[in-house]
């Protein structure tokens, strides 16, 4: 029989588990600090719980803690991970440094339905989808587990198509008994399902980001095919229904293109799309992929395109790219060759 | 997205796993585009293309059960006049008069399948990909009006007159692929990526390529 997972489950469910064990009230509280507070890798290390409780528990359960099989190391600090997850495939996980901050890039697919042309993720096929457990494995079995200070939710796979398990990972990451990590400091990214949009905002106080790409919507649907189904104008008119002048905030990821996306016709509709929204737009250096027909824009044309934009009062930053040298940059995750591992 | 309750006219087993869905129509739609469809308020529609002309008197849908899905494994089971909740149709993955190559496996066909009920049949050719001859939906139909232009490749079947193969491989190993023209991709992930890859590699411009993927 294959054994649950402790970890990953919220407290209703370990208070169901604790009362089918006959445990005391109490226990379920000495549970849930064991499986998000503690650092242990096993049911036997949990030393405030009787070993015939802890028998019982290694019976049925065990903690469901994964960790990483291989590491790289890039010339400028990013490391990258490889995760297995529990049915023998794998995931990356990018640990990025900066000055004050450590910012974990988690995945949440294996592979990726979504097929946009630039993305390296893409070209693997799909091979299912991680369970709140696996994606919260790739930060609690971190080396660097304690230094963390940020989430970003852009690894491998499209976030919003396996919603229900970034959401249970997002509660568990943000709840008291889990990591009471502050929302703000977490971003779960998409490429625009709008149903999933929806429901994300009604359930989430994380940041939200948004591939755009293009604002040209036939332009777009040419480099990510989601837009032939959930149009950029539906998108847009979604987010405008919400409010990004508190707390929570929404950035706009911008890949830039040599000669596709990066024209003054493309700053001058940018512009127009987002001049009700409170916003940012991060600007991203095309890391080439094989066989692409996609080249990165020249420096002097994403500083340029950054000034207008700044120019017209919208925020635009452009990102470092980061872990180019190990395939950890932006659209470069890709597990393929691990499949067979 | 909001839902129209409407009411089963066939669920029909057309292939394995493989069933045709129709309910009146009560809107018009473009072919190609998709409806979303829920069997209970508070589930999320899945999308599925229709698979019907735009002047037909019903509209239909192809799908497959998918075990683990959320919607097919009780769909396949729901009989006629049984209620399903329908969003209006949407998405721009919409056929026109242009040539162009559609090119799609399994049930990824059904856009195309409006779009040939639907007329726009001109300067097409059809490149389906399936496992065996009872998923080649609407066989009969393609052969007669497309002819030559109609090409079938089975991956596990052996079956006179289809290639025997995988789609991408029999685009490999065409000599000529036009460049102008526009491409329809529809089907899996990794056959959408791999055809676009090859595609591409063949000099035709991405930006003549035109994807759908089911999710």
């Amino acid at each position: 029989m294959r054994k649950e997972h402790l970890f990953g489950k919220k407290p209703d469910e370990i208070e169901n588990i604790a009362r089918e064990l006959a445990l005391p009230k109490y226990a379920t509280r000495q549970l849930i600090d064991w499986i998000y507070k503690k650092k242990i890798t096993s049911i036997d290390e949990m030393s405030n719980l009787s070993k015939q409780v802890r028998e019982k528990l290694n019976e049925r359960f065990d903690l469901g803690l994964l960790p990483p099989v291989k590491e790289e190391v890039s010339a400028d600090g990013t490391k990258k991970y490889l995760f297995p997850t529990h049915n023998g495939k794998f995931v990356e996980t990018a640990v990025i440094p900066e000055k004050e901050r450590l910012t974990v890039c988690v995945s949440t697919q294996v592979g990726c339905k979504m097929g946009c042309l630039f993305c390296m993720t893409g070209k693997q096929g799909f091979h299912g989808n991680l369970t709140a457990t696996e994606i919260i494995n790739q930060i609690h079995s971190l080396p660097e587990k304690d230094k963390i200070t940020n989430i970003v939710y852009m690894g491998m796979g499209e976030p919003f198509d396996n919603l229900q398990n970034v959401l249970e990972s997002l509660e568990i990451l943000t709840s008291g008994y889990g990591y009471a990590m502050s929302p703000r400091r977490i971003t779960v990214s998409t490429i625009g399902i709008i149903p999933a949009i929806v429901r994300f905002m009604e359930e989430s106080k994380c940041h939200l980001a948004i591939s755009l790409h293009s604002p040209f919507e036939e332009e777009r649907s040419k480099l990510m095919p989601v837009e032939n189904v959930y149009s950029l104008t539906d998108m847009i008119k979604t987010i405008q229904e919400y409010d990004f002048t508190k707390q929570q905030r929404i950035s706009f990821e911008y890949i830039m293109f040599k000669g596709v996306n990066d024209m003054p016709k493309h700053i001058k509709e940018l512009t127009r799309l987002l001049n009700k929204i409170k916003c940012r737009i991060n600007l991203i250096r095309f890391h080439p992929i094989p066989g692409s027909p996609l080249r990165p824009s020249d420096e002097a044309s994403i500083e340029l395109f950054k000034n207008s934009l700044n120019d017209k009062s919208i925020l635009t930053t452009i990102r470092k790219s980061r872990g180019q040298d190990i395939s950890a940059a932006c659209g470069m995750l890709s597990t393929n060759k691990d499949l067979k591992i | 997205m909001k839902l129209t309750e409407i009411r089963i006219l066939t669920n029909t087993c057309i292939a394995k796993s493989t069933y045709l869905l129709t309910f009146q129509r009560h809107f018009d739609f473009i072919p190609g585009q998709v409806v979303g469809i829920s069997n209970s308020h508070g589930q999320d529609p899945r999308l599925y293309s229709i698979a019907s002309g735009n002047k037909d008197k019903n509209i239909s849908i192809l799908y497959k059960v998918n075990p683990e899905g959320l919607l097919t494994p009780d769909l396949q089971h729901l009989q006629t006049g049984a209620p399903l909740l329908v969003t209006e149709p949407f998405g721009t993955f919409t056929g026109n008069d242009e040539p162009a190559w559609w090119i799609a496996n399994g049930t990824g066909v059904a856009p195309f399948v409006s779009m040939f009920f639907s007329g726009m049949t001109n300067n097409k050719t059809l490149i389906h990909g399936n496992r065996e001859a009872e998923s080649f939906f609407f066989s009969h139909e393609f052969s007669t009006l497309l002819s030559d232009h109609y090409i079938k490749c089975s991956t596990v079947e052996k079956i006179e007159g289809f290639y025997q193969g995988r789609l991408t491989d029999y685009l490999a190993r065409l000599k000529e692929i036009p460049v102008s023209i526009k491409y329809y991709l529809c089907g899996s992930a990794e056959m959408v990526v791999d055809t676009r890859d090859l595609l591409i590699s063949r000099g035709i411009p991405f930006d003549n390529i035109i994807s759908e993927i089911y999710f």
